[in-house]
């Protein structure tokens, strides 16, 4: 089986002079579920922005043979690389099915938008098994809880049919359960996907993460397995060191 | 709405009463002056159905429909002109001057016209659609650049004395296709094309409504940029509405010069496009009838007021704005549910939810990069 | 050579006009992000005040000189009105706020038609702005010269008071972010009523400026609102330097358009520029950068 890889090197974001994220290189392997992790501000979601095609960038990203950086955002997303946000953003006046059925459908033939779905794609109705939403279905996004909107998602992201998977924090504010089983979700999904997740959250990443990328002022701090980056001086410092607590509150979203 | 147990009946059934409302009771109860003058309400309310798609159901508050009204309807009445002027003629107003425009020698011809009617706002639309929202050109600026069309096209006709009638626009009309408009059965089969018109394109936003590309255009309406991740580009997306809206209009205008017997650029300018807008909101802009029927009634009011009591009429008019806009963003369909105290879940009150949901993301304008200081305030978090 | 420079100047006065009807609307579009169609009828008011103040006096130039502040004060009285009983409640709705103060607009037409009549009122010029000067060689009517400094001041009064003043650093602070403003104890709330107060007292003080060059009737307003708003939306949202370019860029424009076609192709034309102009710069001269989630 071809293994699927994201290649990212000298990624540089600035706004107004202002450097983001400044030369990172990052390569993420199909079946390496990746944690992507650092004090706020650090730069994270500015990396995925870049990727996603959001953040306009310089150096290169690329999937597949593919460069990203400098396409459209739909563009990059029919390529293959999908995400999700830090604030989950559904589509509150549309169903928990209507949701998934139109991220499920980028590639459908336009002809065919002009018709009602006659049945629920395979693939819809697995995701709302997947991420247990299937008792939801004809419920309004907006009448969702907090956590189950970051499931569905999670979900949109599965069916979108992409092979990059960024998902920014995506276990925030979800209960102990719920984020095991995000955590398994996730685990299950690396297997034919490249994932990168940016995650605070210690507890969770120390379950699941396969290797961990620490970002501090836009740099790469530090690389490897989560035991060795916790034994990592320089990351040690900058979470738990003197007056390092990080930009602390002053990144926005 | 789509797809609930039994709702096949309801729609046939809504479907059945139309017709039997429009082309049987109406024809029979109404005087031909009454029902030539609901014939002109149908006209109107077409442009409404376009505008309660592009705007109520992909939010693009479009204040410049007068444009492709206008465009419809002008392009007919130069046809009606020319074939009243008969073959090789010129029409009557065009008393000094040297050749006929050339453009005007494009819709002599019946075919031509038809399809220049259709044609010519829908690639009009397309252009304008894809210049401002390919650059992700929305919400107010798009309202206002669409404004600022419906102004310059109104002054662009005022100018034009010679070549289409400048300020007083075109008028006097024999024939309809062949048809004299002095014969009130002709009239009355005016009426019903109108009407039959106007049904057909309730249900083509019915299907579009319940259609995938609806459930997409609400999505745009809601997050546009959240679309864009998933792969689709919500400029395409939206143009298709607004061509629909834009097409819809034209054919409006058009069926409205032999009614009303003449167009001028007093139906076409900022006040009238804007105009347009008032039904849609009383309707219940989101609504798929609403804006057929808050029309309808927003037309009957004004043509029965200001006959008599103009100021009145634009008092009612301001306030109906104010009111409805501001109070009842559902529409008058709403007002029910407001009154009960929006008890029932949040989105189902109000049309689909416009205006008073859940916190979330503000509503029909989307929350995008652009729209940076709003944002600021509404979306965040 | 002559030609060119008499362009220029209609330009000139041109872009004074719309810059004192869009400073207004760009400093309330940019700050609370919504659009006052009722702005045009605010002009209208001011226009009407002259008219009332030169009735009750007589002197057109002490008539003139009490006209300008007082419309402020109607003008921003209007705009404060408006914004507590409307506006304020639909801050999460923009495009219905449109609608809503479009509504405002028809009632505020209707009212001054009952009130002074359909015909244009007649409000004199003094003497002193009625001659001509002459600017490299070629005329200028004192009456659109005054305009020009009449616009001059109040970008820079308005430019001093958001730059030096606490209320014009609550103004910035608001507009560039919000919610951060609130929680370093900006009363945000305050802040809005009095950008509205300012930006439709300016209304009022173009509609009196307006009542030397154009006539006095109750749709005096909607002559300009277009144009205002596309300099607004050219200038980008809450930039008073954008307005001040924009401006005098589509008069300049518009007047040499209207020199080589006629009025109405310059319309057109105009239109066209900006759309044109949109597709390179969609946010417009300047923007306000914040960040936003998708
Ligand atoms: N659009 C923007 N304009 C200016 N600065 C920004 C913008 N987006 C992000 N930043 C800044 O870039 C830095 C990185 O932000 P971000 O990527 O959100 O950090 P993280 O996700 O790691 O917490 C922060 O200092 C933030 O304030
Ligand atoms: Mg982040």
């Amino acid at each position: 089986m071809r293994q699927d890889y994201l290649e990212i090197r000298g990624l540089r974001v600035s706004f107004d002079g202002f450097v983001a994220v400044d030369g990172v290189d990052l390569t993420v392997l199909q079946g390496d579920l990746r944690f992507l992790i650092g004090p706020n501000g650090a730069g994270k979601t500015t990396l995925v922005d870049a990727v996603t095609g959001l953040a306009a960038a310089s150096g290169s990203a690329k999937f597949d043979g593919t460069e990203l950086l400098g396409q459209k955002e739909h563009q990059i997303a029919r390529a293959g690389v999908g995400r999700t946000f830090q604030t989950a953003s559904v589509f509150e006046q549309l169903t928990v099915l209507q949701n998934l059925d139109i991220a499920a459908g980028s590639q459908r033939r336009r002809r065919s938008l002009l018709r009602a779905r006659a049945t629920v794609p395979d693939s819809v109705q697995l995701a709302m098994e997947t991420t247990g939403l299937t008792t939801l279905r004809d419920r309004p996004a907006a009448e969702l809880s907090h956590g189950q909107k970051q499931w569905l998602e999670i979900g949109m992201l599965l069916v979108q049919n992409a092979t990059v998977l960024f998902l920014d924090e995506p276990v925030a504010g979800m209960s102990a359960e719920e984020r095991e089983q995000t955590g398994e979700l996730l685990r299950r999904v690396r297997r034919d996907h490249v994932v990168v997740v940016v995650e605070h959250d210690m507890e969770f990443l120390r379950a699941y993460a396969d290797s961990v990328t620490v970002l501090a002022a836009g740099k790469v701090l530090a690389e490897g397995t989560y035991a060795q980056v916790q034994a990592d001086p320089r990351v040690q410092e900058i979470y738990l060191g003197p007056g390092s607590r990080g930009p602390g509150h002053q990144a926005v979203h | 709405m789509s797809g609930r147990f039994g709702s096949r009946a309801v729609v046939l059934g809504g479907y059945l009463l139309a017709a039997v409302v429009l082309f049987g009771a109406a024809p029979a109860l109404l005087s031909d002056f009454r029902l030539r003058l609901l014939a002109q309400f149908l006209c109107v309310a077409m442009v409404a159905v376009g505008i309660g798609l592009a705007w109520g159901s992909g939010g693009m508050l479009t204040l410049g429909q007068g444009v492709f009204f206008g465009l419809g309807a002008y392009i007919m009445a130069m046809h009606l002109q020319l074939s009243d002027a008969g073959p090789g003629g010129r029409p009557a107003f065009m008393v000094t001057g040297s050749g006929l425009p050339w453009w005007w020698e494009l819709f002599r011809n019946p075919v031509t016209a038809v399809l220049g009617i259709v044609g010519v706002p829908a690639l009009l639309a397309l252009l304008l659609g894809l210049g401002v929202f390919r650059r992700r050109v929305k919400g107010a600026y798009f309202a206002i650049l669409s404004q600022a069309s419906a102004a310059a096209f109104a002054l662009l006709l005022i100018s034009q004395q010679n070549t289409i009638g400048g300020s007083n626009g075109l008028s006097n009309f024999r024939q309809f296709f062949g048809f004299a408009l002095s014969d009130p059965v002709n009239r009355r089969m005016l009426y019903f094309i109108a009407a039959g018109v106007l049904i057909a394109m309730v249900a083509v936003v019915h299907q579009l409504r319940r259609s995938r590309y609806g459930e997409l255009l609400t999505a745009v309406r809601d997050g546009e940029e959240r679309v864009r991740f998933l792969g689709y580009d919500p400029a395409l997306i939206k143009v298709f509405a607004y061509v629909v809206a834009a097409v819809f209009a034209a054919i409006g205008g058009a069926l409205f010069v032999p009614i009303v017997g003449i167009i001028s650029p007093n139906n076409v300018g900022v006040v009238p496009s804007i105009g347009f807008l008032i039904g849609v909101a009383v309707g219940g802009r989101a609504t798929l009838l609403g804006p057929v029927l808050g029309s309808l009634a927003v037309s009957y009011a004004g043509s029965t007021l200001s006959e008599n009591f103009e100021s009145v009429w634009i008092y009612l008019q301001g306030l109906l704005f104010v009111l409805v806009v501001a109070f009842l963003p559902g529409g008058i369909g709403s007002l029910g549910g407001v009154l009960r105290g929006r008890r029932r879940r949040p989105g189902g009150v109000v049309g689909e939810g416009i205006g008073h949901g859940p916190p979330g993301p503000p509503l029909v304008d989307d929350a995008g990069p652009e729209r940076a200081p709003a944002d600021a305030r509404g979306g965040g978090a | 050579m002559d030609a060119v420079l008499g362009q220029l100047y209609a330009g000139i006065s041109l872009g004074s006009v719309l810059l004192l009807v869009a400073l207004g609307l760009t400093l309330t579009f940019g700050q609370m992000g919504v659009i006052n169609m009722a702005h045009g009828e605010f002009l209208m008011a001011g226009a009407y005040t002259a008219f009332v103040v030169q009735q009750v006096i007589g002197g057109a130039g002490l008539a003139l000189l009490i006209a300008l502040p007082l419309a402020f004060l109607v003008g921003g009285l209007l705009g404060v009105l408006l914004e507590t009983t409307l506006i304020s409640r639909l801050y999460s709705r923009p495009l219905d706020t449109l609608l809503v103060t479009w509504g405002v607009s028809l009632v505020l037409q209707q009212l001054a038609r009952d009130v002074f009549g359909a015909p244009a009122v007649e409000v004199r010029a003094p003497e002193w702005l009625r001659g001509n000067v002459e600017v490299l060689g070629v005329p200028f009517t004192t009456g659109r010269l005054f305009i020009v400094v009449l616009a001059v001041v109040a970008v820079a009064v308005l430019s001093a008071v958001l730059r030096f003043s606490s209320l014009g650093r609550r103004v910035r602070a608001v507009v560039q972010s919000r919610g951060l403003a609130e929680t370093s104890g900006i009363d945000s709330r305050r802040t809005d009523r009095l950008t509205f107060f300012i930006g439709s007292g300016l209304a009022g003080i173009a509609g009196v400026a307006l009542t030397l060059i154009a006539s006095t009737q109750p749709y005096m307003g909607q002559t300009y609102i277009v144009d205002a708003f596309l300099v607004v939306v050219a200038g980008g949202i809450g930039q008073i330097r954008g307005a001040v370019l924009a401006a005098f860029g589509l008069g300049v424009l518009q007047a040499f358009f209207a020199y080589s076609q006629s009025v109405s192709t310059a319309k057109v034309l105009l239109l066209l520029c900006v759309i044109a102009f949109l597709q390179l710069r969609p946010q417009g001269l300047f923007s306000v950068r914040t960040r936003s989630l998708v």
